[in-house]
């Protein structure tokens, strides 16, 4: 498992476009918001939650594709099914790298972004820990979506499809977690709720995952 | 005798050329019946007045359209369980009718609110689930058309039914939790003091089950289509080989 785990780190680092590309696309957005609304401080701040955690969403999107999409093109996807590692522990690691690569560095730099769009003090730290708690979530999610699409050819647009409509509930939870703490309220129920769905998705979707990875090799 | 008889599609076939045209008019009339029955004969509502007429068709097919899904989510346990062929083409055809279901009780919904809240569209709880519901069922729909191989595609789907049926209800609770609604609580609660009154309940009850009629007949034609299309191509193959 660990070698598998660093094996997916390194490609995705030495590939290109593993930490990086998601933070730049995040960071892109962000701007790109601001230049949509206008420079109004108050009105970016009143988004800032919702904007900030549906630029995560969409950046944790981006690399969906890349989960299984290459190992099954070269053939290392046969390789790694006939390996004594169960499916179900493959499936949990790749969500896993996943996260490592983009969710956990768009956690971090998040609060930062934050700044930019006037989000009030005590949000930030708010901020950081619901991404935390709810993009391990998004990883596991998108895993089972990659696995889902992982034998169709051009099947980025609709992954989208199938994985959005599965975000909605981290993304109530997540934002409204965010907008309690700048609006100075308890946002430690949502915040809850959150780390729940997380830890729901990364204990059962590896099954479906890998009950989907078989259809797929079969 | 059992119910599994009717995995053989054969069988299916047989059965269900004679039930359908059975189905299909007890549709027919009981809709017009229902329809008919709320469109002309029942008293305008005092606050709403004639808008109240929507009723008959928007909560029948919100109630089917949740209804579809959990006859696919059957279907396709079914399916990944027995592995019945008939019961992965019946969750195929169920889809786009349940789709429309959905998109009718939008539909209607927006007509409704229109002179009634005064919006076409408010994000209340259950608009909003019916909207993200609208999406699993495209999003289902996009991967049985994306997927070549057919027990590939009803294995993937039948997993993604599941799958979204748990983030289905995750989303419905947490679309209560995001926002205050302005929908009406349950109109068709037992309690004597909640329901609506006889005039308005009976033509309903008339009209949901002209709907649910309406479901089966379109899913048995669906799913015989579906069976005849699966052997036209292994004839097709066949003639290939050969």
């Amino acid at each position: 498992m660990m070698a598998l785990l660093l094996r997916d780190l390194r490609l995705a680092v030495r590939a290109g476009g593993g930490f990086g590309l998601a933070l730049a696309f995040f960071l892109a957005l962000v701007t790109l918001v601001a230049f949509g609304t206008g420079p109004e401080g108050g009105l970016l701040a009143r988004i800032a939650p919702g904007i900030l955690w549906v630029g995560a969403l969409l950046a944790s999107l981006l690399s969906l594709d890349r989960i299984f999409a290459l190992d099954w093109e070269d053939g290392a996807l046969d390789l790694i099914a006939t390996s004594p590692l169960p499916l179900e522990g493959v499936a949990a690691v790749k969500a896993l790298a996943h996260w490592l690569t983009t969710g956990l560095p768009l956690s971090l730099a998040a609060p930062l972004l934050g700044v930019l769009l006037h989000l009030p003090g005590p949000a930030q730290g708010w901020l950081a820990l619901s991404l935390l708690a709810g993009t391990p979530a998004l990883s596991a999610i998108g895993t089972f979506g990659a696995a889902l699409t992982v034998g169709v050819r051009r099947g980025g647009l609709l992954l989208s499809l199938l994985v959005l409509p599965l975000y909605v509930p981290s993304l109530v939870f997540g934002a409204d977690c965010v907008r309690r703490a700048a609006e100075g309220m308890a946002p430690v129920t949502p915040f809850l709720l959150l780390a729940g769905i997380t830890l729901g998705a990364a204990a059962l979707l590896p099954f479906a995952s890998a009950a989907a990875l078989r259809a797929a090799l079969r | 005798m059992s119910l599994w008889e009717y995995a053989n599609p054969t069988k299916f076939m047989e059965t269900s050329g004679k039930l359908l045209p059975w189905a299909a008019s007890a549709a027919g009339l009981t809709l017009a019946a229902g329809l008919g029955w709320g469109f002309f004969l029942t008293p305008e509502d005092f606050r709403q007045g004639a808008s109240v007429k929507v009723l008959y068709v928007h909560v029948p097919t919100a109630m089917m359209a949740i209804n579809a899904w959990l006859m696919m989510l059957v279907a396709s346990l079914v399916w990944l369980v027995r592995r019945h062929h008939v019961s992965a083409l019946a969750a195929k055809a169920a889809g786009p009718v349940g789709a429309t279901m959905t998109l009718c009780a939008l539909v209607t919904g927006a007509l409704w609110g229109a002179p009634v809240w005064g919006s076409w569209w408010e994000w209340d709880p259950r608009l909003t689930s019916f909207l993200v519901l609208f999406l699993f069922y495209l999003g289902y729909m996009a991967l049985w058309a994306a997927i070549e191989n057919p027990d590939t595609a009803a294995d993937m789907t039948a997993i993604l039914c599941l799958v979204g049926s748990v983030f289905a209800v995750l989303s419905r609770y947490a679309a209560n939790f995001w926002s205050q609604g302005m929908h009406q609580g349950a109109s068709l609660s037992l309690a004597p003091g909640e329901r609506m009154d006889a005039a308005f309940r009976y033509p309903l009850y008339l009209c949901m089950a002209g709907f649910v009629l309406l479901f089966v007949a379109l899913v048995l034609l669906r799913t015989r289509t579906e069976i005849r299309l699966r052997r036209l191509a292994a004839i097709e193959a066949r003639e290939r080989m050969a």
